[in-house]
């Protein structure tokens, strides 16, 4: 009976071992399309704010990592059909998404904008909006707040597979407005030339009332299966670190002239 | 498998369903219709006439229809011309604005290239027999293209027409690259929504399967009627 147990409990370290595995190699992956978060590089390689942060945890976490260029569409079903370990592709945390995936740590805020031309009199509001065409990129967080609040409500969504080809349609005129995530919209178009003549309309957007709050999330994290506990709590534990040494602090003042942490 | 993502979202998969429909028949009805007259100029022994029509079917043959949808839809409304146009509201431009159109429009050029030349493929194999029993009736050229060589050749252009409209059926897939909310577009966005993709696309499969037999039961009718006259004999007499 003795012996019993002892193989019992010697069983019972060997998983406890197997559990709290430690990550040296680790695939992540990223889209490309979402600058200045995650863009293609000059190289053909992924580059941008995502991608730095990604670097700088592993190289806290003494981890060798390799990026995967993944669609935004399958990025969920494909981390848990274990084609990679994590997503660092500025990923809102949402409670949607905690079904299937869970996250670390925020790595940053991100609130809403709506964007138009310039001198444009819409508002982001259901009834300002109602019967325009507002553009979203389908399956973000964008996409989930106008079906969910503006849709029923008459107004016209039409859902892009990328980010950029939003843009391109509120250029040419075929969209009134489009709605994305505030510091994407500032970095990926706003900034551009082709931007120049376009603005946010109203405030940023951080929800106006819980229901709103739950769709917009709580910032940006980094999404990993949800068997991978010993993961999330590996990155949580570098964030921390990246955060209070100052690594993030640098490499955020690459991309933004601001905080973009948050509260 | 959770069927509850199909059953909830079963709207979604009928408005795309329709969308898809009318799209292929319109786009292959127009297409159909200008292939006709441009298989005939294809054959024409005059360079001039036939040589456009060449370049036409070379350049949509030979390009992907995805890259032609691009194209037309934001490679045209990229230009400061065409935007100032809509801005304007000039009726005709405005069109190249609408998703729809611009995917009508490829379509339709693309399959209109592709049945040209099956269309031409099939007037050139119009048996010699055929063609001089015409002209020893007497027919003028006109008469004998409208009364020998088009009915022969569209018949012998059904089976091939037929694998042409369910290639398009299937490369219609391609309107959800453009934000038109076809078939293949309700799928995305119902996989985007509940991160299942098998059961999005499954059942997306399995509409365009239904739609691919229903047209092949339709041309094996269109063959039983209009080629009869080519099929094997049933109860052939026995030889000698």
């Amino acid at each position: 009976m003795n012996r019993f147990a002892a193989v019992l409990i010697a069983l019972g370290l060997l998983s406890a071992g197997a559990q709290a595995k430690e990550w040296t190699e680790i695939r992540l992956a990223s889209e490309g399309a979402y600058p200045p978060f995650n863009t293609i590089g000059p190289n053909g390689a992924l580059a941008g704010f995502d991608i730095d942060i990604g670097n700088a945890l592993c190289a806290e976490m003494k981890a060798k990592c390799t990026w995967v260029k993944q669609e935004w569409d399958g990025m969920i079903p494909a981390l848990n059909a274990r084609k990679f370990d994590a997503i660092v592709a500025s990923m809102s945390i949402t409670a949607e998404r905690q079904k299937q995936v869970d996250f670390s740590d925020k790595y940053y805020a991100t609130p809403l904008g709506l964007v138009a031309r310039k001198g444009s009199p819409l508002l982001p509001s259901a009834e300002s909006l109602k019967g325009r065409k507002v553009g979203v990129q389908r399956g973000t967080v964008a996409d989930n707040f106008a079906t969910r609040f503006w849709e029923p409500k008459g107004v016209n969504v039409v859902r892009y597979a990328k980010q950029d080809e939003a843009y391109l349609d509120l250029a040419s005129g075929r969209l009134e407005a489009a709605l994305a995530d505030a510091l994407e919209a500032e970095g990926g178009f706003l900034a551009k030339p082709e931007g120049a003549g376009y603005a946010f309309l109203g405030s940023r957007m951080f929800g106006a009332n819980a229901e709103e709050k739950a769709v917009i999330g709580d910032g940006v994290g980094i999404a990993v299966r949800k068997k991978d506990a010993d993961l999330k709590a590996q990155l949580n534990k570098a964030l921390a670190t990246i955060r209070a040494n100052g690594t993030y602090d640098v490499l955020r003042k690459k991309y933004f002239d601001y905080d973009i942490y948050g509260q | 498998m959770d069927l509850s993502v199909i059953t909830g979202s079963l709207d979604q998969y009928l408005a795309g369903l329709w969308l898809t429909v009318h799209l292929v028949a319109l786009s292959c009805a127009i297409g159909l219709a200008a292939a006709v007259p441009l298989a005939v100029a294809r054959v024409s022994r005059n360079p001039a006439v036939r040589g456009p029509v060449a370049a036409y079917t070379w350049f949509f043959r030979g390009t992907p229809m995805l890259v032609q949808l691009l194209l037309i839809y934001y490679g045209l409304g990229q230009f400061q011309w065409m935007q100032a146009q809509w801005e304007a509201g000039h009726p005709f431009w405005l069109l190249f604005r609408e998703p729809y159109f611009c995917a009508l429009l490829a379509f339709a050029l693309n399959t209109g290239a592709y049945t040209t030349e099956i269309i031409a493929g099939a007037i050139r194999n119009v048996p010699h027999g055929e063609i001089e029993a015409a002209k020893a009736a007497g027919m003028s050229r006109f008469v004998m293209a409208r009364r020998i060589l088009l009915p022969s050749a569209l018949r012998r252009a059904i089976p091939a027409y037929s694998n042409e409209v369910i290639l398009m059926l299937q490369g219609s897939s391609i309107a959800s690259a453009i934000t038109l909310v076809d078939l293949t577009g309700a799928a995305r966005n119902v996989y985007s929504k509940h991160f299942a993709p098998f059961e999005a696309f499954v059942f997306a499969g399995l509409i365009y399967l239904v739609l691919t037999f229903a047209l092949v039961g339709l041309f094996q009718l269109a063959e039983r009627r209009w080629l009869a006259h080519l099929r094997a004999q049933r109860n052939p007499r026995p030889v000698g």
